[in-house]
Parts: structure tokens; C-alpha cells; sequence
């Protein structure tokens, strides 16, 4: 198997059609094709081991990625906002490479041992840098060998790779995607940054489907919506702080978007008030919500729109809470929600949740496989699942706080503070404590009328019980987010147990 | 005889077309044009689809059996068409997933 197996079969069913770019000077399916060639064949002749990647979203990300996939060196794209040091030291794991880089990240890697730079949109011009295209012979099909490397976002350590191997993405595609089941008029607006699984995933899905991808260079809630409305965009896949910005851009506008068919959400916890501002907001769109990890090649649950209206519209309070699940396991992919002891929990039961699948990799570059013998992938999330089969994911184990022996879901308490309707934003997390372990501590962002801590100590006892109580409150005027929309709740306890002071404030 | 397995890959020996395994594992007489398919890439290709057996296949389409164990997707197309165990492969409709990315 190989990425370029989409791409190939795109390009004999859609040759002409506009792959990516705008409606009326993007690249088809054809000329992605091409340059894939040209791409690939530079690679080879300058007998490089990886192509990395240094650029916001943009046409060049898909000819880099079918490029490196054609030319049988992973691809791999790395976060253009690190501090200069960390973005040499990141690309210079992966020579001898080619690094394609807009101007600024040209400049900020030159120099770095074993790094061949090309510009983007030079690359885009020339492909082949001079060479003839011809020359390239066929992608290998080792379904084994490594097609992407992802630096995982790292909210709890430094930065590992994950590796995504052809067959882990080619059998994501196959599962989840029909072929050519794109309209003519449908385009995807891809504005996570490429160094986000969910980049990768949404390239090869677009391509296979002949959905025509629509860039955003630098994501700002109002940049998007413009773009949105200039290119007539379909489709989206949004974090929950890209989500929320846009909502509130298009309250500020007093507009709504009616273009947008579809939006997708995942990658992050989402504030159900935000969801049901944004149902509005895009009065055509049906809403997905999806769960995946980097180590399973992006999404493994999804609760698609069918789910979304129906447990909306529901009187039954246990279906309506599914409103803020996950969904169910895509076809091919099994969850389990396990408790300590690794025997599965009952139904309803929080543990921690295991995946297994044909697009499960689980495989770090640094530390070797993470499979269990039987296939299954740790995710260390914690979550919970109903009896019909949807998933709830409370968040990272690591932030799991347990008081007194007692195990807590940091989301389940940010869940019952956001009911409030003048709490903005909450973060939930455990603080040391002699007499239990850890007690909760919360942060809150808040708008006037500003509750106070008992009004917010009272609606946790009320919604909860008295052991999830806050020990600590906090307001805030915002909390620490990583670049793709991650809550840094450990940056938060970080800072509190820095800063103890003599006695719980509040 | 050839073993399915989620991801292996066969070709037809009578006509172009080539697929893949979605679903399904053990062993199987997948047949195209009326001759057993082989791992992709084992062959050259001989002779033409059986009369019988030359509808062809259609790219990127999923086929299947009756009872949902199998389940192959056409990654590059044909005159022949496809079979298991004798018995036609129809081409699967089936309810898209929602786009999640």
C-alpha cells in the first residue's frame, strides 16, 4: 500500500478537476499529480530520508505529502512557531532531508547540518527543480514503510514522533471515505496547521473524494469566515478554539454562514454552549463530532449530524447527554474502556480507554511499538462509555484528579461550571493537599455579572456531589491553551503548586 | 485459493483490474473474468475475461457478498468481473460515514 494509491485513483476518475487552490487557479488532480513526480523524483536523486515540512496550510501540503509518499521518504511536517533553536533542533532529527519552507522558515533553517531547502513556491513552480519529470519510476508498496512522522502536541512531556505507516492511513481512507463522493461545488477549508494529524487526515480524505481543499494561510476567526464566503466552502474541520473564535466573530458580525454544509469538531474538549450557538450560526450544516489521537491516524469515534439533531430534539435526559459524547467507533475500529486492574469496566463505568484497529499505529519513532500483544493502543484519556456503544472522553489520565482515593474527571466539573451562564471558560485540576492527596482546584474565566466562589462551590455540590466541590477558585482572565486548542492543565497546576500560599484562597 | 486479510492486495490475471481487502480474513476463491485473482504484482496478465464474467469493475466501488464477511474495493478497474466462490460480487451501497476530517 501507499498514500499515492488515493491520489492515482483520484486522478484517473477526476483528472480535471481542481484538487486544491481556488475555484479558479487551483491545482487539478492532474497537475497535483505531476508535481507529485517531479517532487518525488528530486527526492530520490538527492537520496534524502525524510521531506519536512515547515509552512502554514497551502498547496503545497499535498504535493509534498504524495511527494514524500512517491518518493519513499516519510513526510514530516514541524511547527513553524517553535522558537528558532527548537525548530533547528526538530529538523535537524530528520537529515539528511529536503525542508520545504515559505521565506521566513528558509532563513530560520538555514544552515542546519544535512538540510537540502527548498522554497514553497519555488517548489511549486518547478517541482522538479530543473531535473526531467519523466525520470521517476513507480512508489514502492511496502504497506510497512513509515509515510508520515507527527511530532505529538506533548501537554504531557516533551514532543515525541509518532509514525503513521501507509497502510495505518491508506486503511483509514478506504474505511471511512467514498470514493469520488465529493460534489463538483463541495470545497473543504483546511486551516489546522499541518503539523496537526488532522491536516494529514483531511488531505488524503478531500483528494480521495475529489473535494476540492480550500487553504487558510494563518488561521483568524474573520479571515476564515471571508474565505468561507469567497470560495463557497462546503465543508470545515475546526478545533473547539477555532469553533468558539468563529462563533463569536460571526455574533460580532451579526452574520450567519449558510454556504457551509458540514463542520466537524474534535481535537479537543468543546463547551456544549458554543455547539449550540454554532448549530445556529450555520443554519445548513450538519455537525460531527470527532475523537482520535495522533497514534490512530485521527479520528476513531465519530457522532455524526443524524446524531447531533436527534439527541438535541430528545426529552430523554440520557439521550440528550449523548449530545456531548464522541459517538460510536468508525467501522473497523474497537473501543474499550478498561479500569485499573485492565479488566474492561462496567457500562457507564469511567476508565481508560484502549483502541485497537487497521489504522491504529501506536508506534513512537523513539520508543518502538506501544501495541499491547492483542493490537490494543493505550490512549491515556480517560472516558466512559453508555449502552448503546457512545463514548465519552473526560480527558488525559494524567489529569485525572483523585481526592482522597476517589477518582474525578477534571471535564465533568468544567462541565457543570460552564452551565453557569456567566462562566466563560474552566479548568479543573487536582492541587497537593496533606489531608487528601489533592483537592480540586478550578480556574474560571467569567463575564458580569461575576458569580462568586461560593455561587460557583454551590452549582458544583448541587449539579455533582461534595467531594467535587473546589477547594480553590480562581477567576482568571484567560487559561493556558497549546497551539491546536489543548487545555494546558498541567501548566496550571504547575503554576499553583509554585505559588502555594499559607492558607486555600477564595 | 488465495488468504484475505484486511489491506492485501490482489490483481486480476485476465483483465486490469486490482483491489483490496476492507474486510474479511481466511481463505477465499476470489475470482475475476473467471479466473482466480493472485497478489498483486505476482503476475502477467493473459488471456481475457470469461464471457460470463466480463460486466467489469468500477473504480473506487466497494464489493461485497450477501452475508457482509467480505468486503474488497476496487482501486483499479476492468472488463472482468468480480466473484467469491463462484458467486457474484455486487457492489455495495452503502450509507457514507460523516466527513470527520
Amino acid at each position: 500500500m501507499n498514500l499515492m494509491m488515493l491520489l492515482e485513483m483520484a486522478a484517473t476518475a477526476m483528472a480535471g478537476r481542481a484538487a486544491v487552490g481556488t475555484r479558479d487557479a487551483g491545482i487539478t488532480c492532474d497537475g497535483l499529480m505531476s508535481r507529485t513526480a517531479a517532487l518525488a523524483g528530486r527526492l530520490r536523486a538527492s537520496q534524502v530520508e525524510h521531506l519536512v515540512l515547515c509552512d502554514e496550510p497551502g498547496a503545497v501540503l499535498p504535493v509534498a505529502l504524495f511527494g514524500a509518499a512517491w518518493g519513499g521518504v516519510p513526510y514530516v511536517p514541524i511547527n513553524y512557531r517553535l522558537a528558532d533553536g527548537d525548530l533547528r533542533r526538530l529538523a535537524g532529527r530528520a537529515a539528511p532531508a529536503v525542508a520545504v519552507a515559505d521565506t521566513s522558515g528558509a532563513q530560520r533553517l538555514a544552515g542546519v547540518d544535512g538540510l537540502e531547502i527548498i522554497e514553497r513556491d519555488e517548489l511549486l513552480d518547478d517541482p522538479a527543480g530543473g531535473a526531467d519529470p519523466a525520470e521517476v519510476g513507480d512508489w514502492a508498496m511496502d504497506p510497512d514503510a513509515a509515510a508520515v512522522l507527527l511530532y505529538t502536541s506533548g501537554t504531557s512531556g516533551p514532543p515525541k514522533a509518532a509514525v503513521l505507516r501507509h497502510r495505518h492511513l491508506v486503511s483509514y481512507v478506504f474505511a471511512t471515505v467514498e470514493f469520488a463522493s465529493a460534489g463538483t461545488d463541495e470545497a473543504h477549508i483546511m486551516a489546522v496547521p499541518p503539523y496537526h494529524v488532522a491536516s494529514v487526515a483531511a488531505q488524503l480524505s478531500q483528494v480521495y473524494s475529489g473535494r476540492r481543499i480550500v487553504p487558510l494561510r494563518r488561521f483568524d476567526a474573520d479571515s476564515w469566515i471571508d474565505l468561507v464566503r469567497a470560495e463557497g466552502v462546503s465543508h470545515a474541520m475546526l478545533v473547539p478554539t477555532m469553533l468558539a473564535r468563529i462563533v463569536e466573530a460571526l455574533d460580532r458580525r451579526g452574520e450567519a454562514l449558510e454556504s457551509v454544509r458540514f463542520v466537524s469538531y474534535g481535537g479537543g474538549k468543546s463547551h456544549r454552549s458554543v455547539v449550540e450557538r454554532a448549530l445556529e450560526l450555520f443554519p445548513a450544516a450538519g455537525f460531527s463530532h470527532a475523537y482520535g489521537l495522533t497514534e490512530t491516524s485521527s479520528t476513531v469515534c465519530v457522532m455524526g449530524p443524524d446524531d447531533h439533531r436527534r439527541w438535541a430534539a430528545s426529552d430523554d435526559p440520557d439521550e440528550r447527554a449523548r449530545l456531548t459524547s464522541a459517538g460510536r467507533p468508525l467501522p473497523g475500529v474497537e473501543i474499550s474502556v478498561r479500569c485499573d486492574d485492565g479488566a474492561e469496566a462496567e457500562t457507564g463505568a469511567a476508565g481508560e480507554i484502549w483502541v485497537r484497529g487497521e489504522q491504529v499505529s501506536g508506534e513512537y519513532a523513539e520508543g518502538g511499538s506501544q501495541l499491547d500483544g492483542d493490537g490494543w493502543f493505550c490512549t491515556r484519556d480517560s472516558g466512559h462509555t453508555d449502552d448503546a456503544g457512545y463514548l465519552w472522553v473526560h480527558g488525559r489520565n494524567d489529569d485525572i484528579i483523585i481526592r482522597g482515593g476517589e477518582n474525578m474527571s477534571p471535564g465533568e466539573i468544567e462541565d457543570a461550571l460552564l452551565t453557569h451562564p456567566a462562566v466563560v471558560d474552566a479548568a479543573a485540576f487536582g492541587l497537593p493537599s496533606r489531608e487528601w492527596g489533592e483537592e480540586v482546584a478550578v480556574c474560571v474565566v467569567t463575564r458580569s455579572p461575576v458569580p462568586t466562589a461560593e455561587d460557583l462551590r454551590r452549582l458544583v455540590r448541587t449539579r455533582l456531589r461534595s467531594s467535587r466541590v473546589p477547594a480553590r477558585v480562581e477567576f482568571v482572565d484567560e487559561l493556558p491553551y497549546n497551539d491546536t486548542g489543548k487545555l494546558l492543565r498541567r501548566e496550571l497546576r504547575q503554576r499553583f503548586v509554585a505559588s502555594e500560599p499559607a492558607a486555600p484562597s477564595g | 485459493m488465495v488468504e484475505l486479510r484486511p489491506g492485501a492486495r490482489f490483481q486480476s490475471t485476465v483483465c486490469a483490474t486490482e483491489v483490496i481487502v476492507v474486510k474479511g480474513t481466511g481463505p477465499a476463491e476470489l475470482t475475476c473474468g473467471g479466473s482466480p485473482m493472485v497478489p498483486a504484482g505476482s503476475a502477467e496478465r493473459s488471456g481475457e475475461p470469461s464471457a460470463d464474467a466480463s460486466e467489469g469493475t468500477l473504480l473506487g466501488k466497494r464489493y461485497g457478498d450477501d452475508d457482509d464477511t467480505v468486503e474488497v474495493l476496487c482501486t483499479k478497474a476492468g472488463p472482468g468481473s468480480l466473484a467469491l466462490g463462484g458467486v457474484a460480487l455486487a457492489v455495495k451501497v452503502t450509507k457514507p460515514l460523516p466527513a470527520s476530517d
